[in-house]
């Protein structure tokens, strides 16, 4: 029998299988499946098929949506980051099991409520509509979906960072002489911006593919407010599974690129930050 | 500048961290606050740098009433206990903080920041370790930084906080001896806080010893060692030994074993003894009659501890006897003697 050099912790081969095992079955099984579907396509119906205008005209709205939510969200889920992480009030912990609802929320709910708030009668729509401010079935609703449906990214990611960030750091700053304004420019946020952009990433990410909240009050004008993921479920429905294919598979790549990106960029924040050690 | 503490409290809920206190720090003093964890000592130190606020009092550098000073326009020099220092920033950028942190008029030129950076990593011997990251610092050599960071906003009043707590004891000697010089030199008032009695014995012209949130006692340390105000005091600031009892005839007895004490005060029931006040001999004498029987040794350092137990003790004893003596006597574990005191200590029974 051949000597193996010995592993001090133990179940490395246990759990790497079983981990594999499921990332097969869920996450690559699908992908390859999906890539055997685009095999029935040429390379010029390939492309074809990903820049039809009507698609391009989806494209821009998901992603200037996107950008808008995920901008939103950096701003607003770094607030509630904040509040939670530094402050202690009365309701503290209500608002804080509140921020995750938006993932417990069935997203076609968030969607219906949504378009119901905001459409033109709706409780806030009708407030705003004097303003001249439409939210519903327009690329503001779109936006405004996107935003509800990935705000707890950025809490939850920037949260424990903040509260890891010892409130010392902040009275160094103030003793020091620094501005408050000074003292989080060059202090807190250098400290957190790991998180805000990992955050506000993966919450671009999720946006570009929400389906079930966006389409209720998208409207689903086509050139318009039309998303990519309603793209995908119309060539489904035109029984073009080669076509919905095509689009998936850009929308994945994207994506996947995505986040390498960011996991690279954090990687060598950390390992700055932590000078050399991981 | 001095620092002068008017009738101070503070209250953190229902817990008293601070009860009234008054504190007057002369000009270029370096003061030790020496009390265990939750004597207020570190509420203290925050309340003089402006990061609490007292509940009442005031708080005056020199004529200055600083009470409601924020803590950015009081110009102090605070070095937290885990130093607190940016971690993201090189150690250059650390001690450059306080003056880049200046409003546009007030800021010194680049070219200044630099030189006044530089003199100062010279002065902490980190001029080599400008360019790296605070986590590839030793604990010391962190230390050091946030010395200088705080130095370098040139205050007239350092403050630290458990400032060699986190260091192994060789560094902690060396950095203590190096802070005495640093204070000689740039002549500022210091407060530090420490629950360490020898720590602040050895650095502070005046030792502030606190419990429960009041000051139990203000002096030098030498008379703070030698006349304490009161038990505490006694007990905090050395190992102690106590013999409780009943006092007979001019003899505090405990079973039978006993220490003569020239008292009219027939109410004395116990005496407090440090280790290096007992001498051990193979017979007892007309001083005390104290059978005890060895229980471990190390002949460690400029002394010999010795760890003694007995019936009737309530607690192990120690005594320091001298090389010569150990040599002598030739104490091992199990083997019996007699303790003679040469010095006890009585505090009166209503001081804490």
């Amino acid at each position: 029998m051949r000597a193996r050099p010995a592993r001090v912790l133990p179940g490395f081969s246990l759990s790497l299988g079983v981990t594999l095992l499921f990332v097969s079955l869920i996450l690559l099984l699908p992908m390859t499946s999906l890539i055997g579907q685009l095999s029935s396509l040429s390379w010029s119906q390939y492309w074809a098929a990903i820049t039809d205008p009507r698609l391009i005209a989806s494209y821009r709205v998901t992603i200037g949506a996107a950008l808008a939510a995920s901008l939103f969200n950096a701003l607003f889920g770094l607030l509630m980051a904040w509040v939670l992480a530094r402050y202690t009030f009365p309701g503290k912990r209500i608002l804080d099991a509140l921020m995750d609802l938006p993932f417990a929320l069935p997203t076609a709910v968030a969607g219906i409520t949504l378009a119901t708030l905001y459409s033109r009668n709706g409780a806030v729509g009708s407030l705003l509509e004097p303003l001249g401010i439409e939210v519903a079935y327009t690329w503001l609703g779109i936006a405004l979906a996107m935003a509800f449906t990935s705000v707890p990214f950025v809490v939850r990611t920037v949260q424990p960072v903040l509260e890891d960030l010892p409130a010392q750091a902040d009275e160094a700053a103030l003793t020091l002489g620094a501005s408050n304004i000074y003292a989080f420019r060059r202090v807190i946020l250098p400290h957190i911006w790991p998180a805000v952009v990992t955050g506000t990433g993966l919450s671009f990410a999720r946006s570009l593919g929400e389906f079930g909240a966006v389409i209720f009050i998208a409207g689903n004008m086509p050139y318009r407010t039309e998303v990519v993921s309603l793209m995908m479920a119309t060539r489904l429905e035109e029984y073009d599974y080669a076509g919905a294919a095509a689009i998936a598979s850009l929308v994945m790549l994207v994506s996947l690129l995505l986040l390498l990106a960011i996991n690279l960029w954090q990687g060598r924040f950390y390992r700055r930050l932590h000078g050399g050690r991981h | 500048m001095s620092i002068t503490v008017s009738d101070v409290s503070r209250r953190f809920g229902s817990t008293t961290a601070l009860q009234p206190l008054s504190l007057e720090i002369k000009n270029g003093e370096m003061v030790g606050l020496l009390g265990p964890s939750g004597s207020g000592k570190t509420t203290l130190l925050r309340i003089i740098a402006g990061l609490e606020m007292p509940d009442s009092g005031s708080i005056h550098f020199g004529e200055r009433d600083v009470t409601h000073v924020h803590v950015r326009k009081r110009r102090v020099g605070f070095v937290f206990q885990h130093y607190a220092l940016f971690r993201h920033m090189s150690v250059f950028e650390n001690v450059a903080f306080g003056l880049r942190a200046r409003p546009a008029g007030e800021r010194p030129s680049n070219a200044e920041i630099r030189d006044r950076v530089q003199h100062l990593l010279e002065r902490v011997r980190l001029d080599t370790l400008a360019k790296r990251l605070p986590a590839q610092l030793s604990g010391g050599q962190q230390q050091r930084v946030a010395l200088a960071r705080a130095l370098a906003v040139e205050p007239e009043v350092l403050l630290l906080d458990e400032p060699f707590g986190a260091l192994d004891a060789r560094v902690r000697l060396e950095l203590r001896r190096w802070l005495r010089h640093l204070h000689e030199e740039f002549n500022f008032t210091s407060v530090f806080v420490t629950h360490d009695q020898e720590e602040a014995l050895e650095l502070s012209d005046r030792v502030v010893v606190m419990s429960n949130g009041k000051i139990e006692q203000i002096d030098t340390p030498q008379s703070l060692y030698r006349a304490p105000a009161n038990r505490f005091v006694f007990s905090f600031l050395g190992e102690t030994n106590r013999f409780g009892g009943e006092y007979h005839n001019g003899r505090l007895q405990q079973g039978e074993a006993w220490i003569a004490l020239e008292t009219s005060d027939s109410a004395a029931d116990e005496v407090l003894l440090r280790p290096h006040e007992l001498m051990l001999t193979t017979a007892p004498d007309a001083r005390a009659h104290l059978p005890v029987t060895v229980d471990a040794v190390s002949p460690v350092g400029s002394d010999v501890r010795v760890e003694l137990t007995a019936e009737w003790m309530d607690t192990p004893w120690l005594a320091s006897i001298t090389h010569h003596d150990f040599d002598r006597l030739q104490p091992q574990r199990g083997s019996d003697f007699y303790l003679i005191p040469s010095r006890y200590h009585r505090f009166a029974p209503d001081s804490a």
